[in-house]
């Protein structure tokens, strides 16, 4: 069986400079791959070429099928969410206008049931229902990008740095629900984190990135217990 | 008293007039962030458009329908073959293709239809005075006509998945197109539905003012200066503007400068709401919390 999320000698960059100089990297069905490397490393270039954002060469294929080259609408009807940096939310809609944008492809008629879920995932964006997104807290922003994501239901969830810029206690809810979601859903996740230690927790593979270049690929487990790697690169 | 009354209730319908003009120059100026300036040629055109159709005999109700979905259509393929290719241009590129766009719909308006003024009939006739005489049967159902416009075009927006497609794409483009949603195509779809609008002042303006070429520069600035002083990034706002011009305009008019210095209340206007609040009265504050 095909990975869900398979990239080969994917290569994408701004302009005429290359970022990214041909990575080799996959996530398997219902999976969590983590990215990780240093700021500037290519991380959020990588989810940014993965859907479409940017030109890229190589390949990327979801679920077998090719979607380099494709639009980025199109790829998010293909099966791909995407919790962008800056999270993607419609700040000036309300939180209700914000779940309907993320199942706005479907037609099936389970969405209601899906709202239903996200609430018990997220309570707290059901109490902040009718309030314009801007004026969530970050904790809440996170959520609300996440449910988002998860409405649209993607085979395969791309989610990038979800902890940035919020408190510890919140970060370790939305890691804790992040769980969940994994256990429940069954989507891939392909999560970009600078907490290395958080991400290695809830991946089982990953992948360290430097300067564009993938220099270590292992089982999550590995990595994390690998001394060296640890010490080097994960700076703890 | 009684003209008092009668020129607050004709400001009412000419504000009607502006204020679905203002509400087409607002949702261009959302998705684009620039204002369209060839609304108003766009819009005499369409009024051309329906003027023909009723020369060759077809029923009022009928050319009226048929010309806002001709005007639909033109709205949506100006985006496709003219604004696409320059969306991501600079805005003198985009002021550059706006007018470019009046002058050669204005200039092919008048050569296909010629310069001279023509009578545009109106479909609202009475035999008797309405509200004691106050108020024409046009000027009522005008007014009737342009309400109706907006409390759909509210409806769509608020109330319908692609009105509100239509809006995720015009706040935050990057975003709509990550929960699927086909901006390119929300474009050109909120083009046709200004022009659309615009046809429909177009058609209630034109008994009125009497058809010609340049039957929209003055209302244009009119619903500008409406849109301004509403708020340029708020369509309800833009609406009560385009009322409250309306009123302004009619009550100056008769009362303050006389008839033929009407347009510098527009002006003034405009250059008011830039120097004392740019934002307009209604200008939207986006809260939003990191």
């Amino acid at each position: 069986m095909p990975a869900l999320l398979e990239a080969k000698g994917l290569t994408a960059g701004y302009g005429a400079a290359p970022v990214l100089h041909g990575l080799d990297f996959e996530v398997e069905e219902g999976g969590v791959t983590a990215l990780l490397g240093a700021n500037g490393a290519g991380k959020t270039t990588t989810l940014r070429a993965v859907c479409g954002m940017l030109r890229t060469a190589g390949e990327i294929r979801l679920g077998g099928q090719s979607i380099a080259g494709r639009a980025t609408e199109e790829i998010a009807r293909l099966g791909l969410a995407h919790v962008p940096d800056g999270r993607g939310t419609f700040m000036e809609l309300t939180v209700e206008e914000n779940f309907r944008l993320g199942a706005y492809i479907r037609r099936d008629r389970e969405v209601q049931a899906d709202f239903e879920r996200m609430w018990a995932w997220f309570p707290r964006l059901k109490q902040r229902w009718r309030q314009q997104a801007g004026t969530l807290s970050g904790g809440e922003q996170q959520m609300l990008a996440i449910a988002r994501a998860l409405l649209l239901r993607p085979r395969l969830l791309l989610l990038d740095e979800p902890s940035f810029g919020l408190a510890p206690l919140i970060v370790q809810e939305i890691f804790a629900i992040m769980r969940r979601i994994r256990e429940e859903s069954g989507v891939g996740i392909l999560l970009v984190e600078q907490n290395a230690n958080l991400a290695l927790e809830l991946a089982d593979r990953a992948y360290l990135l430097e300067t564009g270049r993938i220099v270590v690929a292992g089982p999550a487990v590995e990595l994390r217990e690998d001394e060296a790697i640890r010490h080097s690169y994960l700076g703890y | 008293m009684d003209g008092l009354t009668h020129q607050i209730i004709a400001g009412i319908a000419t504000g009607g007039i502006y204020a679905a003009v203002s509400l087409a120059l607002v949702m261009i100026y959302q998705a684009t962030h620039h204002v369209n300036f060839a609304q108003g040629e766009m819009a005499t055109l369409s009024t051309f458009i329906a003027w023909s159709m009723i020369q060759a005999g077809i029923p009022y109700w009928v050319a009226f329908l048929a010309t806002i979905a001709i005007s639909f259509v033109i709205g949506a393929a100006v985006e496709r073959l003219l604004m696409r290719p320059v969306q991501n241009a600079p805005v003198l590129t985009h002021v550059g293709v706006f007018i470019g766009l009046l002058l050669i719909i204005g200039n092919a308006t008048g050569w296909i239809f010629g310069y001279t003024t023509k009578l545009f009939p109106t479909p609202f006739e009475s035999e008797r005075p309405l509200l004691g005489g106050l108020v024409s049967a046009h000027e009522l159902g005008s007014t009737a006509v342009t309400l109706a416009v907006l409390v759909l075009v509210y409806l769509f927006f608020r109330h319908t998945r692609l009105g509100l497609a239509m809006r995720a794409a015009a706040y935050n483009p990057r975003s709509a197109r990550l929960v699927g949603i086909r901006v390119g195509w929300m474009l050109a779809l909120g083009w046709g539905l200004a022009a659309a609008i615009g046809a429909v002042a177009g058609m209630m303006v034109a008994p009125v003012v009497f058809l010609d070429p340049s039957m929209m520069l003055g209302i244009l600035l009119y619903a500008f200066a409406g849109a301004l002083l509403g708020g340029i990034d708020n369509p309800s706002g833009a609406v009560i503007g385009g009322f409250a011009v309306g009123v302004l305009e009619n009550l100056a008019g008769a009362y303050v400068v006389g008839t033929e210095l009407k347009l510098t209340v527009a002006l003034a206007i405009i250059i008011g709401v830039l120097v004392v609040k740019p934002s307009g009265l209604f200008g939207r504050v986006v809260l939003s919390r990191v």
